[in-house]
């Protein structure tokens, strides 16, 4: 999730001049030491108090297995939706002036401003059967509301921005000869699009489906008043971590909660690498 | 956005530039828009005012809602101040220093966006709960920090700690330390360093990075809802009182809590979209005087 690899890592080491190092390291340290890490010895020592058989038992069970699935998969498709429509976003913002086109780059941002709860309540609103779309939908033989589309649908609009926010800048940066001199040697928008535009946006592209992808798994708020939640069905990890709790069983939270973990930081370490890759790969060129 | 205007002046035909692609992708866009985020936005209005505008306000002034709201701006008041210092401090740590272990600070300085916010609730619940190895210290101390307020800020001051590094690292390191560097030689000191040379050159992305803090501290959920215990008048911040409302079949009293926060939201949107106009005319002023500089 780093966009942050930019000209002072190729730098010539300087003489330090400049003051505080000591202090900003040291409050730093101490805040993610108390902050980010010392909480997570909390999980890592109840896990390991109930022994492998038991953990295995609680992170291998059906429900909670059949809940992994609909996570991934209801986040899979959510994420490549927010990839097409990211991308188009992305397109129309940078390429074509047009009225209202600022009011859309501020709308953009909405999920993210938005509150998950009120997403959540809003969009199960509109969805019902009785609602403006659910209506509309229900005509057409289709429900998503309390369905794992719910589910999709939800993590779809809590991502949205993510993909919009890596391809735009790039978009930006993109110089036109390439692309004209495809233009006027005759060939088709698609084909210029697609040998030319097409292969400098796709590490971005990806790096925003990667980010959505990573944040429709965590999704809690705005799936759970949309998704149902029937056992086997509709229920995503994060419930059953919540599940766990409210029966105060506190081993079995952790127990899946430690799968969901783990998942997010090998997810969130691959990013960061990916990004430094392709970081310097265009540094590199330029 | 300058690239393109740039060629269009040449009248060099670029990829979708004829007026039916440019129709059609321009058409989908806002349709798609229109039904994913506009109508929405819309409908959380609606459905607030739909019992009438007297039940609106009445059920904004009820006293759980009022506990609610007074909560949430507590945490949020809390919340924002820690994290700007310890915003501050990492990029400062990270921009201005080279040090082992750099990249590795700032890849655990992701961490919050990448975990589940019930997950983050549930590290949280597990140390300091009663049952936790600081918890039950605590406990004997007498001192209760889950299911009460100190908890729903330590988790919220979890969720949020990037936002104010994130906006500022990229800032920073695209400025370099020249202008520091140069203070310093100067005779400044450390803290007029900071106000005179740093704060002036930082201060939009800081009041970004504040914003994005705030809004996303006051709407916080799946965390605050783990550590909270939901208790009506107590713990219940804004967030959490419209699910309870909600659950409670009293639709429309939830949707009036929610407008609240979508005000919020939008209030987030439009300070988005005035400081990025205020840095694209400050760059616009600053290329200008260049140009009249060489010339």
């Amino acid at each position: 999730m780093a966009t942050h690899l930019s000209a002072a890592d190729t730098r010539p080491r300087h003489k330090r001049v400049l003051p505080g190092l000591s202090l900003s390291l040291g409050t730093s340290l101490l805040f993610i030491s108390l902050i980010l890490l010392l909480p997570m010895t909390g999980l890592v020592m109840q896990s390991v108090d109930m022994g492998w058989d038991r953990y295995w038992q609680v992170i291998s069970d059906e429900r909670v297995v059949a809940s992994y699935k609909v996570t991934l998969w209801a986040a899979l498709i959510a994420s490549v939706f927010n990839g097409f429509f990211g991308l188009l976003l992305a397109w129309v913002l940078v390429r074509y002036d047009f009225p209202g086109r600022r009011i859309l780059d501020a709308l953009v941002d909405l999920p993210f401003a938005l509150p998950t709860a009120v997403a959540g309540i809003t969009l199960a609103t509109l969805y019902a059967q009785n609602g403006w779309y659910g209506e509309i939908l229900e005509s057409l033989g289709l429900k998503v509301a309390y369905t794992p589309w719910g589910i999709v649908l939800a993590m779809a609009f809590t991502s949205i921005p993510f993909v919009v926010r890596t391809v735009q800048p790039v978009l930006e940066e993109l110089s036109p000869e390439e692309e004209e001199a495809g233009m006027t040697l005759g060939a088709s928008d698609w084909s210029v699009f697609r040998r030319v535009i097409f292969p400098a946006l796709w590490p971005a592209l990806m790096t925003g489906i990667a980010l959505s992808f990573t944040r429709s798994l965590g999704e809690f708020g705005a799936v759970i008043f949309i998704a149902g939640n029937m056992p086997y069905v509709s229920e995503i990890t994060s419930l059953m971590i919540f599940v766990s709790l409210q029966e105060f069983d506190f081993p079995a939270a952790s127990a899946i909660a430690s799968v969901v973990l783990m998942a997010s930081l090998v997810l969130l370490f691959a990013i960061n690498i990916w990004q430094a890759r392709y970081l310097r790969r265009l540094h590199g060129r330029s | 956005m300058s690239s393109s205007k740039s060629s269009s002046g040449q009248h060099q035909l670029r990829v979708g530039d004829s007026p039916l692609v440019k129709g059609l992708l321009i058409g989908i866009t806002l349709l798609l828009t229109a039904i994913l985020l506009v109508v929405p936005l819309i409908a959380i209005f609606q459905q607030a005012f739909v019992e009438g505008a007297a039940h609106y306000f009445n059920s904004l002034v009820e006293a759980d809602t009022l506990h609610a709201i007074g909560l949430t701006l507590v945490v949020a008041a809390l919340t924002v101040p820690i994290n700007l210092v310890f915003g501050v401090m990492l990029a400062w740590a990270v921009t201005r220093f080279e040090f082992p272990g750099r990249k590795i600070l700032m890849t655990l300085m992701d961490i919050p966006f990448a975990v589940s916010p019930v997950v983050a609730g549930l590290l949280y619940l597990l140390l300091y709960g009663n049952n936790g190895w600081i918890g039950s210290w605590l406990y004997d101390q007498d001192i209760q920090l889950m299911f009460a307020w100190p908890g729903i800020v330590m988790v919220t001051v979890f969720v949020t700690c990037p936002f104010v590094a994130r906006e500022l690292i990229p800032l920073m390191q695209q400025q370099g330390r020249e202008d520091e560097e140069a203070a310093v030689i100067l005779g400044a000191s450390g803290w007029q360093l900071f106000r005179r040379v740093t704060l002036p050159n930082i201060k939009w992305a800081l009041i970004y990075g504040v914003i994005l803090t705030n809004a996303r501290a006051v709407g916080e959920f799946g965390a605050v809802s783990v550590v909270s215990g939901n208790i009506r008048g107590e713990t219940n911040t804004l967030p959490l009182h419209v699910q309870l409302q909600y659950e409670d079949y009293q639709a429309a009293a939830a949707f009036a809590s929610a407008s609240l926060l979508a005000m919020i939201a939008l209030l987030t949107l439009l300070l988005k979209a005035f400081i990025e106009w205020r840095q694209e005319r400050s760059l616009k002023i600053e290329a200008e005087k260049e140009r009249q500089v060489t010339q």
